[in-house]
Formats: C-alpha cells, structure tokens, sequence
C-alpha cells in the first residue's frame, strides 16, 4: 500500500514546517510508527511519525527544507509498488530554500508573540486532509470525552490509526499525572460569569482606545529582605539534595498564592462572558536563541517552591532545545516574565492573550529607603502588571499586586 | 427440558398448532403419504387425516397460490417447499400476492400463511441445490423471515410464525436436522418473531450471524477463547424483523463486529446489518465491521472448491483478529 508522507501540523498554530533532519533514508524498511524526521514547527522540534507500512521510496524535501502543512515531502510503499505519479505536492512544492529565520519585530522579547496560551486543545484528527489524524471513531469519541488530542497519540491500527486501546493508554497517562499533578480539589477548574451590560459597555469602548487588548499598567516596589532570606535558608536546607531555589521560584510560588486570593486576575475576556479560573496555570517567558516561548506551570497554586522550582527548569532546558511538547506551553491562566538577570529595573510586558495579565519582574536593586524617618539601604524588585481592562479594573489589579507585595514582603503568608 | 432434534422439534409443533387451531392445515410434495422429505412432518397424516396434512403435485407455483387464497379465505396454511431452492418457482405468489395483498386491500384481507423448507447451503448439491436463499424473501417489505439455529428455536418460532397473521418464511437450516438440543417443556412454548438471542456472551468483538451459521460463529468463538478472545455470538433468529436493539447493544459493548452468513454478500442480510451499525452506533466503532459470507460465486460442486467458497471457521477467526487488530 502506498503511504504518502505529509507534512503534518504539529503544533496548534503550525502552518509550515522546517525539516531538521530525516532519520530515515531512501530504501529503508519502514513500521507504522517509525519516526521518520525532525520537523521544527512554529513552537518546537517534533517527530514526525510513519503512518504505514513498508520502503520509504522517495523523500521529496531535503533537510532544511520547508514545506506548508500538507505538502507531500515522502513516500512509503512496498518494494515493488509503482509511484511516478506519486509527486511531492504542489501546495508546499516541498523544496522551498529554508527561510532565514524571522525575529518577532516585537518591541520588546518577552510576550509570547503566539496566543498557544489556554486555547482549547483542537482535535486535530477533525482537520481534513494534512496533518489528518486516521482514528476510529470510537477512539475520536473517547479522545473528546478525555480531553485527549489526538495528534499526541500514535496509533497502533492499520496505517496509524488510532484505536480504542491506544487512548487506554493515554487515559492512564492521564490519570497518572492527575494524581501527581492535576485539579483534584472539589472545586471546578473554572466557572464562567456572564458580562454584564456594565462590563460590556467598558470592554466596547476601551478597546476603541487601545485595541484589541486595552491594557494598562501597574506598578508598586516590594522589599526582598525576606525573601533573600527565606531563599539562603531554603537553600541550605536543599544544598545536600542539590537542589537550588532562584527568587523567581518564589516570585512564582507568591504569584500563585495571591492569585488563588484574587480569582478576578486569573481569567480571560470571552465576550458573552468571562471565565475565571480557579485553578493557577503559570506561563513563565523562557528566552530562546530564536525567540520565547512559554512553557506552563500547571496548578502551580498546589505545588511547593521547590517542585516549581525543578518544573521551570526541566521546561526551560527542554524549551531551549526546542522539544517542547504543545500541551507544555498552552493553557496557561497568567504569565510571568522576568527580566532582572539582564538588569532591567522596570518594564512593561505585553498581554499573552486569552490571558488577561502578566507580569513583568525587575531585577533586585540595593535601593536608599525612608523607613521611620530614616534612610535606610534595603533590597528592592519592581514588579509592573500589565492588565487587560475588559476582565480587570484598576482597583482589583492594585488589590492583586497589594496581597503580592505583602506575600513577598513576608514569605510565610504564602502559607496561609 | 426435553432432549430432541431439530426435526422433531417442528414436528412438535407442527402437531401443537394444528392440534390448537383445526384452521392449521400443511400441504406440500410429498408430506403425508412419505412423511416429508425429511420427515419433518411424520406421523401427522394419522392424527390429523388428508383433509389437513395434503400431498400436493411438483407445482410449487400452484400449491403456493392454493395457500394464499386460503390464508385470505380465513385458514393458516403451512406450505412445506422440498427446499427453499424450489420456493424461486413460487416467487410470484410469496412477493407479489401474500407479501403486497394486505397492503394493498387496504388492510381488507391478511394473509396468515407460513411457508416452510430447509435453506442454505448443504454438502455437494451443486449450484442449484446448495444455496442460502433468505435474501430474495427478505428484499421486499412484506414478508418476515425466520431461521432458527436450534431444536428449541425451531419449535418456538414455528410456532409463533404459524400464529403470525403476515406471511412468513420459515426456513430451516438443511444441516441442522439431526441436531440435537433441550427444548423447555412448557404447555405453549412460542418464542416472539424479532427477538435476537445471545448464543454466547462475550466482550471483546460481536459475531452477528442467523441460522445456521450460528454453529460456526460458537465453534469459532471456543477457538478465540483458547487464544484469550471473548467473542459475544448474537443470533438473530428473524432477520425481519430485525432486533436492532440487541445489535445496537452487543455493539456498543465490543465496539468490534463481524457479520457472519452463508449466503453472498451482495445485498445480503450482513450488508443491511451494517448499515444499520454505521448508521446508529457510529460512534462506538472501533474497526470497521467485516462481513464473513458465501464466495460471490455460484457454488461449486467439486468438494475443494465448495470447501473456499462456504464461510469457514479459519475465515471467522481471521475477521475477528483483523478487528480487534490483533
């Protein structure tokens, strides 16, 4: 049976793929299942899986090559099968020169350029033709009922396809890191609150001023005694273990915590409503030789610092090797980005949308401080929100920022 | 529970009815002076006399006929065909009379009549005497259609079909005669027209199959269950009515489904099973459905010939594989 290889959308925004390299050649034997190619995508370098069985005949994209998702870069037939009219698509033309890579014009690196964040997870297999998942329809059925994708599983049925137990292998993934990771208070992970007339009429007319998120810009200084405090002991308690915790664990540990306070910063404008989160998703800007990219935090209003701490890091190195998987940098309900080790005192960053906030870290400066009248040195971070204002007024991103500072100004009310 | 064969199951309840309802008459080549060819019907010119148990002339086409104005006058006739292969001479009268009359007399007459015969295919007889023919009585609405897998099927639903005021083809399995089996000894044992039966429960993929290819579906599912597979046998017993509740249920609990017949598989009963599955259980599908049928060919006399071109238990066991994937 002839199988054509596509290029397939592995990634939810992928419109084009670069081919890294192929880890097959012409005339090898070829398993459905097989990874056939590195292919770096919009977000990530991903594997490209054999969808039949048989020889890979003919490879029309050479590595560096970049073809449109759908293009035909591959062929996998039987020895002697006939496939001259087998060509590498015209759509991608699959021979495209690879392009240089196009920095983000943005004005300043540390918003993720892409929404990826907190969209609904697409059912790839429902998209026709490229990057078209083959899977029975009950194994479709279940995938929508778990919240599966279904481009993430590799289907062990003929040419691919995704049966029944290949989701039952996934349900068990699921629910393994369920138990480690996930939403497991009795709470919903978000409730939905219809707009009111009120927030209507600001959301219209805002974005008339500033559009399409009419954002603003909130800024207050914190003191960071204790928390270098709090980090040098945590640190020497971890220093057997080899552990390390960086300030921005704990920045991200309080973020956390003050948001769990302050659902109304946790949420995402959706016209006819808005949806608050109850659960804390934490996007953290990584930078990347070729730009940034997000990866998530999930529940990180349920996990200790130090676990933040090990999470961030694994995803920030995988980040920067580009093998991120795309559940690893969408869903997030608020971001955070730090710029301080570059000695940035004070920025704005921009909205990560459907988010409705992030905020921007600055560095920890030794500040003269008034403190009872008398001037004082002390260690001080500018912290700067970026608020969408249809989902956040002022007073509720300054009430936000006040629990924050008070946090981080005395790291034990983490805890409470 | 009594032990009987097949045979002697229809005979009981041939002697049931008639003996309940003197209305009951059976006619037919060769049913009372020899007893039915295969003595289906043995003994019952003693009991009931020559006025209801009647030897008719090789004219399936007029004794046919002959039935059908007495169902329409107010009798139950039983028409035996020697076999179902003589029953395509007799086509006119079952389609276009007994199957439309009630129709088209706007309910005036009903035609209660139950034609009877052994069906499918048997051991070298050849093209024209070795054939399932279920499918020409079941194209057109009108008639219902009934093959019993079973002694206790059998006396249940011939029972049932005598007393059903549509015409109803009965057709036995050839093969199954001398089959033996328990049969519940109640007063009026009558099994209702378009209930499946469950001839084995299982959970890995459904065998849907009628008549008596139903003995194939059981010898093929011991076979998967040496090799861990749980194979679910569903019998339907009328193929119409359908029990499409049980179809739809034995589906939705496997996901897997191989259609079983031995008759061919254009427009066959499997390819209207199938349909209705792709039709309403979709989304519990996780392979296609697969049909095990009669080659699309004539059957072959020659014994290795005839042997590929009936359903085998090798070929049910490859179908089952195929969709649990395995």
């Amino acid at each position: 049976m002839v199988t054509k290889v596509h290029m397939e959308a592995l990634s939810p925004t992928m419109e084009e793929g670069q081919l890294v390299q192929w880890l097959k050649s012409e005339g090898d034997e070829i398993s459905s299942g097989d990874i056939l190619a590195e292919i770096e995508t919009d977000k990530a370098t991903m594997e490209l899986v054999a969808r039949g069985d048989g020889m890979l005949r003919k490879i029309f994209l050479d590595a560096g090559g970049v073809s449109v998702v759908g293009a035909v870069i591959a062929v996998i037939a039987a020895a002697d099968e006939d496939i001259s009219d087998i060509e590498g698509s015209s759509d991608g033309n699959g021979t495209q020169p690879a392009l240089p890579e196009e920095s983000s014009a943005g004005t300043e690196p540390v918003a993720p350029e892409e929404p990826g964040a907190a969209t609904t997870p697409e059912i790839a297999a429902d998209t026709q033709g490229a990057g078209r998942v083959k899977a029975s329809p009950l194994a479709r059925r279940l995938a929508t009922e778990m919240g599966v994708d279904l481009l993430t599983i590799k289907g062990s049925g003929p040419g691919g396809r995704v049966v029944k137990r290949d989701l039952e292998g996934a349900k068990t993934a699921v629910s393994n890191a369920a138990a480690t990771t996930t939403w497991t208070s009795g709470e919903n992970e978000y409730e939905d609150l219809p707009t009111s007339q009120m927030r209507k009429s600001i959301a219209k007319r805002l974005v008339t001023s500033i559009g399409p998120v009419p954002t603003f810009y909130l800024t207050v200084e914190v003191d960071m005694n204790r928390v270098i405090r709090a980090r040098e002991s945590m640190n020497n308690m971890l220093e057997e273990d080899g552990y390390r915790i960086s300030v921005n664990d704990i920045v991200l540990k309080a973020v956390a915590a003050a948001l769990r306070q302050h659902p109304n910063c946790n949420a995402q404008w959706h016209d006819s409503f808005v949806r608050r989160f109850n659960a804390v998703h934490l996007g953290v800007a990584v930078a990347i030789d070729e730009g940034l990219i997000t990866p998530v935090i999930r529940n990180a209003h349920a996990k200790g610092i130090m676990q933040i701490a090990a999470e961030v890091r694994e995803l920030a190195g995988r980040a920067r090797t580009k093998k991120l998987m795309p559940d690893e940098y969408t869903g997030s309900t608020f971001s955070v980005s730090n710029l301080g080790m570059f000695g940035i005192q004070e920025f704005t960053a921009i909205i990560n949308p459907p988010e409705a906030g992030i905020l921007a870290v600055g560095g920890i400066e030794e500040t003269p401080v008034v403190v009872n009248g008398e001037v004082k040195v002390c260690p001080r971070m500018r912290i700067t929100m970026s608020c969408d204002h249809r989902v956040i007024d002022g007073a509720q991103g300054a009430r936000f920022l006040a629990t924050l500072k008070s946090m981080l100004e005395e790291p034990t009310a983490i805890l409470l | 529970m009594a032990t009987m064969t097949y045979r002697e199951a229809l005979n009981e309840a041939l002697r049931e009815e008639m003996d309940r309802d003197p209305d009951v008459f059976l006619m037919g080549e060769e049913v009372a002076e020899y007893d039915g060819a295969y003595k289906v019907s043995k003994g019952l010119l003693d009991v009931f006399g020559d006025q209801r148990v009647v030897d008719a002339p090789i004219s399936e086409l007029g004794f046919a006929g002959l039935g059908v104005g007495a169902a329409m006058a107010g009798l139950r006739p039983v028409i035996e065909f020697m076999t179902f292969n003589f029953a395509y001479l007799a086509l006119d009268q079952i389609i276009n009379n007994a199957s439309k009359l009630r129709y088209m007399s706007g309910g005036q007459f009903k035609v209660p009549i139950t034609f009877r015969g052994p069906n499918g295919p048997a051991l070298q007889l050849g093209a024209q005497h070795s054939q399932a023919c279920e499918t020409y009585f079941l194209h057109a609405p009108g008639c219902k259609v009934v093959t019993p897998a079973t002694p206790a099927d059998a006396k249940g639903l011939l029972k049932a079909s005598i007393r059903d005021d549509d015409p109803v083809a009965f057709m036995e399995g050839e093969l199954l005669y001398n089959l033996k089996g328990e049969v519940p000894e109640e007063d009026d044992f009558v099994i209702p027209l378009g209930v499946a039966d469950l001839k084995r429960v299982g959970s890995d993929v459904s065998i849907i199959t009628h008549g008596q290819m139903v003995h194939l579906a059981l010898q093929a599912s011991d076979k998967l269950e040496s090799e861990g597979i749980e194979a679910e046998v569903l019998d339907l017993r009328s193929v119409r009515p359908l029990d499409v509740d049980a179809i739809l249920e034995t589906v939705q609990k496997t996901n897997r489904v191989v259609y079983l017949e031995d008759s061919w598989p254009y427009a066959g009963t499997g390819a209207q099973v199938v349909s209705i599955i792709q039709e309403e259980a979709f989304d519990h599908l996780d392979a296609p459905v697969l049909r095990v049928t009669q080659a699309d060919v004539p059957m072959p006399y020659a014994k290795n010939l005839e042997a590929l071109a009936k359903p085998s238990v090798e070929q049910v066991l490859e179908s089952c594989k195929k969709v649990l994937y395995r």
